[in-house]
């Protein structure tokens, strides 16, 4: 392929291929594919709920390489992003992971991510979209540099009970001692990974990182190796439900960027978002920090929470109600499951106060189609704590050796 | 920088950074409502920008602007500075626009006088035409005077400031309303072509509309900068297009008595490097000496971009501000030149006595618009527009005895002149006395010393990013609850305890004062 070749019009512009790509098409049944920040990515392999149960019961790979990642390095490193995130990043030591969102001047949710302290003075962003214009627009008075390395890093998600097992088969010494939100470097059988113990599902898991030219080794590696311990590739579809099962949030799905809404009162705060655990008022200023402090003066008048809801059916989109008669409407749900591991039908939404605190009892407008016979159902739903399913496993160090 | 100093004093209520007339204004008001209040001025001498420097032995001139036109006369009033020391050498000076052929047109308050030919359309039209832009600018002139309404809260008190606006407007009646409407953000070219025949009239009209802003006579919005203009001018009143004796520094020296006698402190060669922040709010300055003063309040005479990017920094204030504030549009473009003269200069045409008036070379709008145009690729134009005048030929003393002093506003000369300003500062006063000697043969034999400040040099010598004598660009989208930038366009700024009451705060520059007064009634106000 040649570098020089005359732009296309911008809807002529082919997807990206990851370093994976080769890999994951050949073990594709489906040809189910999706576009995510530019790359074409896996939606579905085989079946959802072989991949889904593979999470939860065995090992499975993702590939995260479209995942947006941001080199934030520089003496003033530490002091932009702190100004930039909600948390206290002077808090997270070198070698560690946070997880962090970061607002506008209304203190309205931008994006979230995962910050990885990589050195003294460097970090690394991984973030589900582009962010570049507001990183930058950030650094104006700071000594950093940020620059996007998205395609400079391959990076594949290896989550399941048997994930730390796999890794010990490739020979990672001493994997087992990484604990969660950890990472670290290792070296085995000429290949280079650094290991982070992380993840989108909320179990056992970890994210394995190298460089382009490696990704190839890497995944026939796992492959091989991971064979005995049941691996599977898996697209986003089942990512999607196990990260349900886990109370994580999803961009454009649970909330939109604040960056990206046209309508007053789309964009949400953290606290609207449950996510007041991120919030450190006491660390100095940071971008929205006069605006939250005003909200939680006020009170958020809403929140995202999780629903258990009566029946078996998703209710997807469905909307909130304080009565059956439905005549209060009080929120609306974004995303809803039928979780197999819990045995419960639940649901992510946003909830007018007061109806937000754990034991509040709402009703549902589920609507079932039961034979292209459309049928609506207001079932009893109840506000209940995240996450819906979080197993010993996923902190224990070392982690059984299954 | 040395390690910081505890203060010697227990603190102030109020430090106001920067004594230019502003800082000045905004800190005598706030003393005389029984603050305790201290100004601390780098320079050796108060007056910021607002200075008579002497630029040749024994020849003086005032830095920057060098006419009075819009100074309130109730500020003037109120701190009594004729007490104080201030002293007009001129007012009501007449505008002359100079042509070169010797024709001239002199432009009055009510009527046009020669040796230029008019025509009989252009005498009729003028006195109409001043006479409505002049109730325009009446009805502008309290909104000068105002503390802009915040857009999006629900204070009743901004709520009442926009329906006055609103009803004032509503109460010029149905014509002039529409009229209002219509030209309100229309470019003066336009406006004028419509109006008038004369090139020259159109010419000096024109520059009006331009002088000190980024824009030349086809820009958008120049009829509103006209409008402003002419409305500081009416607030002003008999004072207007006023000469200060012993030039623009003078006012600022008695700016400087009247707010030492309300009880202010004073000290010069005082840098401030940086605004003190303890609890999310201001809370006093450190002084490039290492020396630490505690205050309550923290009042910033500085440009907007200074204030907020240089002294405080970005990391106390969020990224979205911070954007706003970097876009703000805050590069000058008007030069300043000075010519110390042997001996009195004369203009063709012009009698013994014209030299007294605001002299202006603009014979035609498509002249300034051409000599606009070199500026928006990093060019000056070697036909510049200039504004002239010969202070001494009202204030002797500013000059030896017999010896002249030519104070020329020059435009175009944009901050970022594509080739340096330290390479072409001195062609461009080449060009610039090249094209007055056409309007004043003789005068170049009559120069002992030459003098032109360019953007770059204000910025160096005053402190004012980007040299802009406005301290941000005076245009529509900067403009009443707009300026500098939404967040900070009630002199308060996102971080408590921190203000703004410089010319880059509403109503903007010229040596007016009225941004210090407004400042001072939100700080007073906000303590209530």
């Amino acid at each position: 392929m040649s570098n020089e070749r005359e732009p296309l019009p911008h809807y002529q512009e082919p997807l990206l291929q990851t370093p994976f790509h080769d890999r994951a098409r050949a073990l594709s049944q489906l040809d189910s594919f999706i576009p995510w920040s530019g790359y074409t990515t896996v939606d579905v392999f085989t079946t959802v709920e072989q991949e889904y149960f593979a999470i939860r019961n065995a090992a499975t790979l993702y590939d995260l390489t479209p995942m947006v990642k941001y080199r934030v390095a520089g003496p003033g490193a530490q002091r932009y992003l702190n100004r930039l995130v909600t948390r206290d990043v002077a808090k997270l030591k070198v070698n560690r992971v946070s997880y962090c969102v970061w607002c506008d001047d209304s203190g309205h949710v931008i994006d979230d991510g995962t910050l990885f302290r990589l050195g003294e003075d460097e970090y690394r962003l991984c973030t589900a979209e582009r962010q570049i214009d507001w990183l930058l627009d950030s650094a104006s008075g700071f000594d950093v540099a940020v620059t996007e390395v998205t395609e400079q890093i391959a990076a594949l998600a290896l989550q399941g009970p048997t994930s730390c097992a796999v890794l010990k088969q490739l020979g990672l010494a001493g994997v087992e001692r990484l604990k969660p939100f950890e990472l670290r470097g290792f070296e085995a059988g000429g290949l280079r990974v650094t290991v982070s113990r992380t993840g989108f599902t909320g179990d056992l898991g970890y994210e394995l990182w190298v460089a382009p030219e490696d990704a190839i080794l890497l995944w026939d590696t796992l492959m091989t190796r991971g064979k005995s311990r049941g691996i599977r590739p898996i697209g986003s579809r089942a990512l999607n439900l196990a990260r349900i099962e886990a109370g994580f949030l999803a961009p454009n799905v649970d909330f939109v960027s604040a960056e990206r809404t046209l309508r007053v009162g789309s964009s949400r705060s953290p606290l609207e978002l449950g996510l007041g655990w991120l919030v450190d008022f006491e660390k100095g200023h940071f971008t929205g920090r006069r605006a939250l402090l005003e909200e939680r003066r006020r009170g958020p008048r809403r929140q995202l929470v999780g629903l258990d809801i009566d029946g078996n059916k998703p209710a997807v989109n469905a909307l909130l109600y304080a009565e059956r008669s439905a005549r209060n409407e009080i929120g609306s749900v974004s995303s809803a499951m039928w979780s197999p591991t819990c045995k419960r039908n639940i649901a992510l939404a946003m909830v007018d106060v007061p109806h937000i605190t754990p034991g509040s009892s709402l009703w549902a407008d589920v609507y079932l189609n039961r034979e292209l016979v459309w049928e609506r159902r207001m079932c009893r739903a109840r506000v209940v704590e995240r996450p819906f399913f979080a197993p010993d496993r996923r902190r224990a160090t070392p982690p059984a050796d299954v | 920088m040395s390690a910081v100093r505890p203060s010697a004093a227990a603190g102030y209520d109020c430090v106001v950074i920067g004594g230019g007339h502003n800082g000045l204004v905004c800190a005598a008001y706030l003393a005389r409502a029984g603050r305790s209040v201290l100004v601390l001025e780098a320079a050796a001498q108060v007056g910021g920008a607002a200075v008579t420097h002497e630029f040749a032995p024994g020849y003086r001139v005032s830095a920057c602007a060098h006419l009075l036109h819009q100074m309130s006369a109730q500020l003037i009033d109120e701190l009594a500075l004729a007490k104080h020391g201030l002293r007009f050498a001129a007012t009501q000076m007449p505008t002359v626009a100079l042509s070169g052929d010797g024709a001239s047109l002199t432009l009055g308050a009510t009527g046009l006088s020669g040796p230029a030919r008019l025509s009989a359309h252009d005498l009729d039209a003028y006195p109409r035409f001043v006479e409505r832009l002049a109730r325009f600018a009446r009805l502008l002139g309290p909104v000068l005077e105002q503390v802009p309404p915040e857009l999006g809260t629900s204070a009743w008190s901004d709520r009442f400031a926009l329906l006055g606006l609103g009803w004032r407007v509503r109460r010029l009646g149905r014509r002039d309303m529409r009229e209002l409407l219509r030209i309100g953000a229309m470019n003066v070219y336009d406006l004028l072509n419509e109006q008038f025949e004369s090139p020259l009239l159109k010419g000096a009209l024109g520059l009006d509309a331009v002088l000190g802003t980024n824009f030349g006579p086809r820009s958008p919005g120049t009829v509103l900068t006209l409008l402003y203009r002419l409305a500081a001018q009416t607030g002003a009143g008999e004072r207007s297009t006023a000469q200060p004796l012993g030039g623009m520094g003078a006012v600022c020296d008695s700016l400087a008595r009247a707010a030492v006698a309300a009880g202010v402190t004073i000290r010069t060669a005082a840098p401030v490097s940086r605004v003190l922040v303890a609890n999310d709010a201001a809370c006093g300055v450190l002084l490039e000496s290492g020396e630490r003063i505690d205050a309550r309040t923290v009042v910033s005479n500085a440009d907007p971009k200074t204030t907020l990017l240089k002294l405080l920094g970005a990391e106390h204030l969020d990224t979205g501000f911070v954007r706003r504030v970097s876009h703000l549009r805050s590069n000058g473009l008007a030069a300043k030149l000075h010519l110390a003269l042997d001996a009195a200069p004369r203009f063709s045409g012009l009698d013994a006595a014209a030299p007294g008036g605001r002299l202006l070379v603009a014979p035609s709008l498509d002249y300034i618009e051409r000599a606009f145009n070199h500026s928006k690729y990093g060019e000056y134009s070697d036909a510049p527009a200039i504004e002239v005048t010969v202070p001494t030929f009202h204030d002797p003393g500013l000059a030896p005895a017999g010896g002249h002093v030519i104070s020329a506003v020059v435009q175009y000369a944009p901050y970022a002149l594509r080739a340096g300003w330290d390479v072409e500062r001195e062609r461009m006063a080449d060009r610039v006395v090249d094209v007055l000697e056409q309007y004043s043969p003789g005068l170049r034999g009559m120069i002992r010393t030459r003098e032109l400040l360019t953007p770059l040099d204000f910025e160096r010598q005053f402190r004012i990013t980007g040299g802009h004598w406005h301290h941000a660009e005076l245009a529509f989208d900067q403009f009443f609850m707009l300026r500098p930038v939404p967040g900070a366009a009630q002199y308060g700024t996102l971080l408590p305890g921190l203000y703004l009451c410089g010319a880059g705060s509403h109503p903007g520059g010229g040596v007016m004062g009225t941004a210090g007064r407004n400042a001072a009634r939100r700080i007073l106000a906000k303590a209530a």
